[in-house]
């Protein structure tokens, strides 16, 4: 075990205080409704395209970015993107209405599920090609570096992208040139349709830096406490212009890799056990309760970010199209 | 017997060079493998080594001389049976040093509101013969002392001073944080320019040729021409992919492409292709100087030729604007590029025969201007377009398709494309020629739309 990994199973559970806890909680029931209405939205034909759903994986960024400065780290990741911006910060209502191709979207209706960009909250998307979002990472790390501003770039991206060749460039840069970026391979145990064994011939992915001298981490990211502590480790040796780090956070997603996705290739069972043993959501609800939280307390905040959600799906619903002419804006930046 | 030893091409453009020192002297006896001269090419300083043993007998050409054409015969080798073909060394001469880099004072620029006004010479302004490779790398250093967002990466861009020297000293001056030698991972690099370009920089890539850049077009179209678009306009990418574009001499099919009519069919890029040392420059600058991702496409056989230049403190030439090269009233030849210089000899040459041919250079392929080429139709009534580059679902395809949209009434003659042969291009050296567009064919084409005069 290298240096990272001893820290963080010095200390595999963050040492949350209950008010930390509440709110990871709350931002993981946040994504959890807002994708069930997502995935409702989308039934209803009101969204259309490509739909990636982040169900079952929401304390991999609750916990990861809950260790960001939000004022000077930078986030990117691939398409399944919608858990990553409400971590963020980002305002529910424009994330949804992005999803319905409305003018109120974040991306004014122009990018949809898949991108989705907020400058001001330092998520630079939302990228749709599959592995695209690590080396342009590694260029956001870049320009911290080369602002000298102090911050982190933090680039996820999946199992099934930890296979494509411009992933391993850009560990080889990023390494070479010591730029502060943590890597992390969301491995939900599925590219798609393949199984990890399928596709690749490591399948402990927080080993695929070795080549490079990234230290590695295994991360259970099922469990928020245990991401964040993990996340700290990270962030530190990061922000100390150690270079880069790679997390492998093993976690599942409940639904199909897409909404169009019948997830024929693994039985109900094993999805169901997931549900049951390994909810993150559940399981941070029990420690909460354990704390001496009520469940009446608990069934408020459930209330509220229902209504908060039912907001959003009613704002992405009822506000009008982009007009026509928007169909010809933004092509370009200036007038030549 | 006496060998003659005569001046190597040392690369594959190179006509000429400079013999910058002797390291041997007359009466010298030599054996193979030693160095005899240095000799500067237009890309960097390289050895000069002896193949066979004998005796340095005269030497023809002094050390210093400059502009020694390939073939000439610098001295004399005596002694040894057998033909002596002295071979280049494989590496240049005098490793580029990197010395301690002095901190430009450059602030970052705040973006504009317009795109900047092109600068006109003022009257009497003094003009410098200057290349197209001290042009463009001229361009880049005024914008990095300008702008410290401002920086440049690829391969070879730094200690080796680029393959085509065309980042000669700016390591010496930026230093290695603002001029970055990268390894070979065109696909990466690209993306990591892209991502600093949506972090606020504004990177210059260096793709040794675009050729490499097949490897990173993903990066190119999908991460930074389309960001503006997705984003709504929140996010930008102001980057520079440049390098050199088309075919080379004698480097075969996987070296010779052009990529002008990919770049330009997608929206989200700005697409630029100059032609001489003043466009070099100024269309440089306001490329490095756009808030939109650019793809600058220069010509490695353009690097080493000299033109005019205005001595200026900033020398700004507007994208979108094409330009006349030659004013005529018969015929337009559409062009740009390396094009640009075989329509003006094609036009020389019509000239003599009566045909007075309008040269018409696009500079910006994307957007076209559209006006430009309509204008000068409108004029001439006939049209030629000449392209180095494959004839299907080219540039000159598009300027054909314009014409018969918006400029139908105009035409007196059909418009005729003259472009590269449709096939891969070959190594052989009479093959090479048959397969690429030059000045004769031009000439040929003009003359099937024009009208014998009297």
């Amino acid at each position: 075990m290298d240096a990272l990994q001893i820290a963080h199973s010095a200390q595999p559970r963050y040492a949350a205080s209950d008010e930390e806890l509440l709110k990871f909680y709350e931002q993981m029931l946040l994504i959890r409704r807002f994708e069930e209405r997502a995935g409702q939205l989308y039934g209803l034909g009101l969204i259309g395209g490509f739909c990636h759903l982040y169900i079952g994986q929401e304390a991999v960024a609750v916990g990861l970015q809950s260790a960001l400065d939000g004022a000077r780290d930078s986030v990117i990741t691939g398409y399944r993107d919608h858990g990553h911006m409400l971590a963020y910060g980002i305002d529910p209502k424009v994330i949804m209405a992005e999803l319905t191709g409305r003018a109120a979207g974040i991306s004014q209706g122009k990018g949809g599920s898949m991108h989705m960009f907020s400058i001001e909250h330092k998520f630079y998307g939302g990228h749709g090609i599959v592995g695209a979002q690590v080396s342009l990472g590694a260029g956001l790390a870049f320009a911290h570096r080369y602002r000298e501003d102090g911050g982190l770039c933090m680039a996820y991206f999946g199992d099934g992208a930890a296979n494509q060749g411009q992933v391993y460039e850009s560990f080889n840069m990023a390494a070479l040139w010591k730029l502060p970026i943590i890597f992390v391979i969301e491995n939900n145990g599925y590219a798609m349709g393949t199984a990890v064994k399928r596709s690749s011939a490591e399948t402990h992915f927080y080993r695929r830096g070795a080549a490079f001298r990234i230290p590695g981490m295994p991360v259970n990211g099922m469990d928020v406490l245990e991401v964040r502590a993990a996340a700290n480790v990270a962030v530190e040796y990061v922000r100390a212009g150690n270079g880069p780090v790679l997390l492998e956070l093993n976690t599942y997603r409940y639904r199909g890799h897409s909404m169009s996705d019948p997830a024929k290739y693994r039985s109900r069972e094993e999805v169901q056990e997931m549900r049951d043993k390994h909810d993150p959501i559940d399981h941070a609800r029990d420690e909460l309760m354990k704390r001496g939280m009520s469940e009446d307390a608990l069934k408020d905040i459930d209330k509220r970010i229902r209504a908060t959600v039912s907001a959003a799906a009613d704002f992405a619903e009822n506000s009008p199209e982009p007009a026509p002419p928007e169909l010809y804006t933004d092509v370009l930046v200036e007038s030549y | 017997m006496a060998l003659e030893l005569k001046m190597p091409a040392l690369s594959p453009t190179m006509e000429e060079g400079t013999l910058a020192r002797w390291l041997v002297k007359e009466g010298d006896a030599v054996k193979s493998g030693d160095i005899l001269a240095e000799i500067e090419t237009d890309k960097a300083t390289m050895e000069f080594e002896a193949v066979d043993e004998g005796t340095i007998g005269k030497i023809l050409i002094a050390e210093g001389s400059e502009g020694v054409k390939v073939g000439t015969v610098i001295a004399t080798l005596t002694g040894d049976e057998g033909v002596s073909v002295p071979a280049p060394a494989s590496g240049p001469a005098k490793p580029a040093s990197a010395p301690a880099p002095r901190k430009a004072p450059a602030t970052e620029v705040k973006p504009e509101a317009k795109p900047a006004p092109a600068s006109k010479p003022a009257p009497g302004s003094n003009m410098k013969t200057v290349t197209v490779r001290e042009a463009l790398r001229d361009a880049m250093a005024e914008e990095m002392r300008r702008d410290s967002r401002v920086f440049v990466m690829g391969e070879e861009v730094a200690e080796y001073q680029g393959a085509y020297k065309v980042t000669q000293g700016l390591l010496e001056e930026f230093g290695p944080k603002r001029v970055i030698d990268t390894p070979i991972t065109e696909y990466g690099f690209a993306g990591i320019g892209t991502g600093a370009a949506m972090g606020g920089l504004r990177p210059i890539v260096e793709f040794m040729t675009f050729n490499f850049a097949m490897q990173a077009i993903d990066h190119i179209i999908n991460s930074a021409a389309k960001t503006n678009y997705m984003s709504g306009g929140q996010m930008r990418c102001p980057v520079v992919f440049r390098g050199p574009n088309g075919a080379a001499t004698r480097v075969g099919a996987q070296h010779s492409q052009n990529y002008a009519p990919w770049y330009a069919s997608v929206p989200g890029l700005v697409v630029i292709a100059p032609y001489d040392a003043s466009d070099a420059k100024g269309l440089l600058k306001s490329a490095i100087r756009s808030e939109d991702p650019v793809v600058f496409l220069e010509n490695e056989l353009v690097y080493g030729r000299s033109f005019e230049l205005p001595e200026m403190d900033d020398h700004i030439i507007p994208i979108g604007k094409a330009r006349i090269m030659r004013e005529g009233s018969d015929v337009t030849i559409v062009t740009y590029s390396i094009g640009v210089g075989m329509a003006l000899e094609a036009a020389k040459v019509l000239a003599e025969e009566g045909i007075e041919a309008e040269v018409i250079d696009l500079r910006t392929l994307r957007p076209l201007d559209r006006a430009a080429v309509l204008t000068s139709l409108a004029k001439t009534n006939r049209m030629v377009v000449a392209e180095e580059g494959w004839p299907t679902c080219s540039i000159a395809s598009e300027i054909v398709a314009l014409c018969m949209e918006q400029g139908f009434d105009d035409l007196d003659a059909p418009v005729l494309r003259v472009c590269n042969e449709d096939v891969p291009l070959p190594y052989a050296a009479n093959l090479e020629k048959i397969a690429l567009i030059d000045a004769a064919r031009i000439a040929e084409t003009v003359r099937k739309v024009c009208p014998r005069k009297a």
